[in-house]
């Protein structure tokens, strides 16, 4: 089980995470969504071990692996539990599929090339990639095969937990749902626990057992998809709804963290909109309008009269 | 607000502004520093990564021949010119060739050298790894517990200083070839002549100490490139200026260190 303790993070003077709280069970497919620059990336990055928090802790299976005065090399001992899909996959340029594949199992492990092989092997078929593929340069591959060769880099560790930042974000929808469907199988054949970043609620709702949404640092929501669905709070129906405007009105506006003058909130039109007045032709020419004047004539001087 | 506290403000703005700029050097120094002495701390494990330096050797080192072999041969081409010019009426062309070989071998050669390959070499790192970073293929080596110093830093340093020194000694043979030629072409003194002059003074120690030092040289552009590639901030922009840095930085720094040695060896 992973639990994140009131964890603090500034920069200079912005505070990027304010007390956040979360638990993530074993085996769960848990979502952290948020709008961009909430804080949801650098959450991430202190669950991986990239980041070290101003306060607060994270402890995995009740041991705390990050805390203020964790230094980078005590984490490298959890860090062999986490298995990562980066956003653009960051797949290391220089080196074939297989070779990125093979290059933390020849560095960490004492297998024989022959089983760093079929290690390979196994772990592009998990994600629906042929071993041919193995020799192939990033270069070559498409967004979907950038990310589950990503992804498969991140399994051949047998990682605890797999994190995944952003993983469709720059996918097209069917790419999107066939890595979605990669997450959860790899949740039921592996029984792994998935840590997924992300803003598309369509993912969010498909894959994630329970999910958090941040706003401006703090956690604002921590349940299951139904339940954000139900929630009354008009900043998250806003995002899971992709709307512009707030459109609901809420009894009780101390209760949740996003502050709303209820005064101006107006409940949706019902029924078609009223048309708006074409403005008559007369009226026009005897008054033109403020912005015509402003438009077309000179400004002028106090003296009353253009100074050209 | 009265002049006198404006002033005040003004003096104030401006140290505030140069404490900054110290503040950010004296940082950047030790950082350097850091990153040099943890480099130099991991080379005894290159035994790991032969294959890897002996790439970066080749993209590093023998890719920059052509380039190395060009600037050489007008190199030495124009320093027989200016020494025939500066002699004339004053000492004998006999020394000529004495003059040529000092000056391209303590001198010219290393460090023109070492400039162009600053040129080619510390841009070259400086923009792989600030791409690096910023595909998070950095991040990505943290995570999978590979030591981004390890395999990307120790190899292209051990490249350069065993490199640099081939390349120097390369550039310093084309500079007597270009030399040979002008001195054939255009000056009025006898091949004989020249290449006895150059035998005149030689003492093996200018070698020594010449090509000795490129070696330092090498490790001052790879350390520099691999500085400014890690540091570097902000996207295409961030590349760009992470690549003007490490080559204005490593041709300041192997002057800085070329004067030193030469004030050791006086």
């Amino acid at each position: 089980m992973l639990k994140v303790e009131h964890l603090k993070k500034r920069f200079g003077n912005h505070v990027v995470l304010n007390d956040i709280n979360i638990t993530i069970g074993k085996g769960e497919v848990f979502c952290i969504i948020g709008q961009s620059g909430s804080g949801k990336t650098v959450l991430f990055r202190h669950i991986i071990g990239l980041l070290f928090p101003d306060g607060g802790r994270i402890l995995l299976d009740n041991e705390v692996i990050s805390s203020p005065t964790t230094k980078p090399a005590d984490f490298d001992k959890v860090r062999k539990r986490f298995g990562i899909l980066f956003q653009g996959a960051a797949l290391f340029d220089s080196m074939n599929v297989g070779e990125n594949l093979a290059f933390p199992l020849r560095e960490h492990t004492k297998m024989t090339e022959k089983e760093i092989s079929k290690l390979i092997a196994e772990s592009l078929e998990m994600v629906g990639l042929k071993e041919e593929f193995k020799t192939k340069m990033p270069s070559e591959l498409s967004g979907g095969m950038r990310s589950r060769v990503g992804l498969a880099r991140g399994l051949v560790m047998k990682p605890e937990i797999m994190l995944y930042d952003e993983p469709t974000s720059a996918l097209d929808p069917i790419m999107t749902d066939k890595i979605n469907d990669l997450i959860l199988s790899l949740r039921d054949k592996l029984r792994m626990t998935s840590i997924i970043i992300t803003h598309d609620m369509a993912s969010a709702y498909k894959i994630a057992d329970k999910m958090a949404m941040i706003q401006d640092g703090k956690i604002i929501f921590h349940g299951t998809p139904g339940e954000i669905r139900e929630s009354r709070n008009p900043y998250i129906q806003q995002f899971i709804r992709g709307q512009k405007k707030h459109h609901y009105a809420i009894a009780d506006e101390d209760a949740y963290a996003v502050p709303i003058n209820i005064s101006k909130v107006k409940p949706r039109a019902v029924g078609p909109r009223r048309p708006v007045p074409a403005p008559s032709t007369e009226n026009a020419a005897a008054a033109p309008s403020d912005m015509a004047n402003k438009k077309f004539q000179m400004p002028v001087r106090p003296g009353g009269q253009n100074n050209q | 607000m009265i002049a006198p506290l404006r002033f005040i403000a003004f003096v104030g703005s401006f140290a505030r502004g140069w404490a900054g700029k110290g503040r950010a050097f004296v940082l950047g120094t030790r950082h350097y520093t850091q990153l040099a002495v943890q480099t130099t701390a991991r080379v005894p494990l290159i035994v790991k990564n032969l294959d890897i330096t002996t790439k970066h050797m080749y993209t590093l080192g023998i890719e920059s021949i052509p380039l190395v072999t060009m600037i050489a041969l007008f190199l030495g081409s124009a320093t027989v010119t200016q020494a025939v010019y500066q002699m004339s009426g004053m000492i004998p062309l006999r020394y000529l060739g004495a003059l040529v070989c000092k000056t391209t071998v303590t001198e010219l050669g290393p460090v023109i050298t070492s400039m162009v390959f600053a040129g080619r070499v510390a841009t070259g790192i400086a923009a792989e790894i600030a791409s690096m970073k910023g595909s998070e293929q950095l991040d990505a080596m943290n995570v999978l517990r590979l030591d981004p110093i390890r395999y990307l830093i120790v190899p292209k340093m051990v490249a350069c200083v065993v490199m640099l020194p081939v390349l120097t000694i390369w550039a310093i043979l084309m500079a007597f070839v270009g030399s040979a030629i002008t001195v054939a072409i255009s000056v009025d003194v006898t091949m004989y002549t020249y290449l006895d002059g150059m035998r005149l003074f030689f003492n093996p120690w200018d070698v020594y100490m010449g090509v000795g030092k490129t070696t330092v040289f090498g490790a001052i552009v790879a350390i520099t490139g691999a500085y400014f590639g890690l540091t570097a901030k902000g996207g295409a922009e961030g590349v760009g200026n992470a690549t003007t840095k490490a080559v204005v930085v490593s041709a300041v720094l192997i002057l800085i260190f070329d004067f030193i040695v030469a004030v050791m060896v006086m």
